[in-house]
């Protein structure tokens, strides 16, 4: 996995599936046209203000409510490339790794990461290099086999390098 | 065998995996005995299951798609969605597909079919797929890739999760029903309070309880964070799928001796009506110690959390021979096709169209601001539903306001959030 380079954008506690995108907007499966309404019930102008690369630093409980992959698909198409946060939703959390969103939990680094700061991260070591304040954090590491998923590109290639010796496809 | 006491969530994974045991921690992988997609996540998961290629299903049997959110289709967008899910269930011959005047909101429409049942395990591209653990199924809500991995290889892995019980006794106060129960306890632990874990429901209370109420307090799991919300099958819980449920029902009991990482007790006495401010589920408060009047423009009863028979008895009883008010928009929403026939042969919507209500067929509709009621700028709505998070029913400055029926009903005659107490209802009557 690469390193990422990227500004911060900062939100509260229990960001919630129809805050990251509004229901109305779920009768599509375009990443590009889910990308345009990311968090647009708390900042209308955010998908125009990210820039690739960019990093969402957020409280507790980030992506409560409903199970829609419509929200990272959405956080990823508008060019976020990872986001940290105190704590996760179970089912975001899930859908993160399986659609190759990298998250990381490391509540010590979103208290001391402030909106506009720069961060550098390495995803392998869970490193959190914070530019601007000049502060170096660490997330606990993944359990194995998630990191197995990550390595294979999520889950759907994971299940397919299974499935195949399995069924000798 | 070494053995160990066991909660209801690790009994019914270790019974599953036919091993002695499982702890909380564990990684470990499932077999499926049913897989749900709606019309929201159902056309992501076809798009992913055809990306890989693969020609077929583990089992046509035991993937369901109801197509109950955006439906009446609402627009072209949703009809195409909706399309996109009937082509697939054609095509891999899909049993369970539910769409017109066979669909009901699938949370209702899956245990009232008997299509899930007592130690199932049951994954749903729905958050609230939790709902099913009323039954004692191991149920829980996962995202499209997930359910399109399950639809191939006909499993999925969980971390075995740690569980609190909550234990509920006392007498329940007139009015409050499971609703009441499960927005006290989100109120008391908060919307992450059981994030990552079980949550089993029991108790002298429980044990008591109406199958309804008891799909109401399961179906708000998630609202605590929780992977499923459990209650241990019962008389009630045989007495509700006899003649519905046609596989073997497991079963099974958390030992005495289980490990909980908490146990929570209440006094269900000390429980009154209650109500969810804006923008949270567990901004709870007694609707009698609201401090001013909070004047509403809509009422929703509905949804799969309080869309039941059960639910419009008590909304009827509270709008017989009596107007909704002038300034208020009251929606009601049976939700399924069952229980919209069953509130016509009772009365009930009879009782609502004369009191000034709308009804509407069954559709998740304006629980997620689809459609079917949406709040304007500013507006304030009553709803029965289980999620008041900021324009989760309209315009981002618009409010919900979380509550049972009873609540809902009797705010709807008022024109501002109020019990059926200041009505002069007796729920003798
Ligand atoms: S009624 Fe509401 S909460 Fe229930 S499935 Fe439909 S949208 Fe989701």
């Amino acid at each position: 996995m690469e390193k990422i380079k990227g500004k911060v954008w900062k939100f509260g506690d229990n960001i919630d599936t129809d805050i990251i995108i509004p229901a109305r907007y779920l009768n599509t499966t375009d990443p590009e046209e889910l990308a345009k309404h990311c968090m647009e019930d708390i900042d209308p102008e955010f998908s125009k203000k990210v820039n690739k690369g960019d990093i969402i630093v957020a409280g507790k409980n980030f992506g409560c409510g409903s199970s829609r992959e419509h929200a990272p698909i959405a956080i990823k198409a508008c060019g976020i490339a990872c986001v940290i946060a105190e704590s996760f939703a179970r089912i975001f959390y899930r859908n993160a790794f399986n659609t190759g969103l990298l998250i990381l939990e490391c509540p010590e680094a979103v208290k001391e990461i402030e909106i506009g700061d720069e961060l550098e991260i390495y995803p392998e070591e869970g490193k959190i290099i914070n530019l601007t304040k000049n502060k170096i954090f660490f997330t606990k590491p993944l359990p194995p086999f998630m990191k197995e998923i990550l390595e294979d590109g999520g889950l759907i290639p994971h299940i397919m390098k299974k499935f195949k010796t399995q069924i000798n496809l | 065998m070494k053995k160990r006491p066991m909660t209801l969530a690790e009994k019914i994974l270790s019974t599953k995996l036919k091993r002695a045991y499982v702890e909380p921690g564990e990684l470990v992988e499932v077999s499926v005995d049913l897989t749900l997609a709606n019309d929201i996540t159902g056309p992501l998961a076809i798009k992913i299951f055809e990306s890989t290629k693969i020609e077929k299903v583990f089992d046509p049997e035991k993937i369901v798609l109801v197509m109950d959110h955006f439906t009446p289709n609402k627009d072209i967008k949703s009809a195409e969605q909706v399309r996109i899910c009937r082509e697939f269930a054609k095509k891999y011959q899909i049993l369970h597909y539910y769409e017109g005047g066979a669909c009901g909101i699938e949370h209702a429409l899956l245990p009232e079919l008997g299509l899930v049942g007592p130690g199932d395990i049951v994954i749903g591209a729905d958050s609230h797929t939790c709902t099913y653990g009323a039954l004692g199924a191991f149920a829980t809500g996962v995202g499209s890739t997930d359910l399109a991995a399950a639809w191939i290889t006909g499993k999925i892995w969980f971390k075995v999760p740690e569980t609190i019980k909550f234990v509920y006794y006392g007498k329940l106060k007139p009015w409050v029903t499971g609703k009441d129960l499960i927005l006290y306890t989100i109120g008391d632990i908060g919307v992450d309070g059981a994030l990552y874990k079980a949550m089993e429901f029991t108790g002298e209370v429980i044990k008591r309880l109406p199958m309804a109420d008891r799909f109401t307090m399961a179906n708000m799991a998630i609202e605590a964070g929780g992977k499923v919300g459990l209650i241990e099958p019962d008389k009630i819980t045989l007495a509700y799928i006899k003649n519905r449920f046609k596989r073997k029902p497991l079963t099974l009991k958390a030992d005495k001796k289980a490990q909980y990482v908490e146990i929570r007790e209440y006094d269900v006495s000390k429980i009154d009506l209650l109500v969810a401010l804006p923008h949270l589920p567990s901004n709870v408060k007694l609707v009698k110690d609201l401090s001013e009047k909070i004047y509403i423009d809509q009422v929703v009863i509905g949804s799969c959390t309080n869309g039941r028979l059960e639910d419009l008895a008590i909304a009827a009883k509270i709008l017989k021979n009596r107007k909704v008010n002038s300034n208020v928009r009251c929606i009601i929403i049976p939700a399924t096709p069952n229980i919209y026939y069953q509130a016509l042969k009772k009365g009930y919507i009879r009782i609502f169209i004369e009191a000034g209500a709308i009804v509407s067929p069954p559709t998740c509709g304006p629980c997620l601001g689809g459609h079917m009621g949406i709040l304007a700028k500013g507006e304030k709505a009553v709803a029965t539903t289980n999620r008041n998070f900021v324009g989760r029913m309209g315009h981002p400055e618009s409010e919900v306001y979380l509550s049972g029926a009873a609540v809902a009903a009797a705010s709807a005659i008022l024109g501002y959030i109020g019990t059926p107490e200041e009505l002069d209802i007796k729920w003798e009557d």
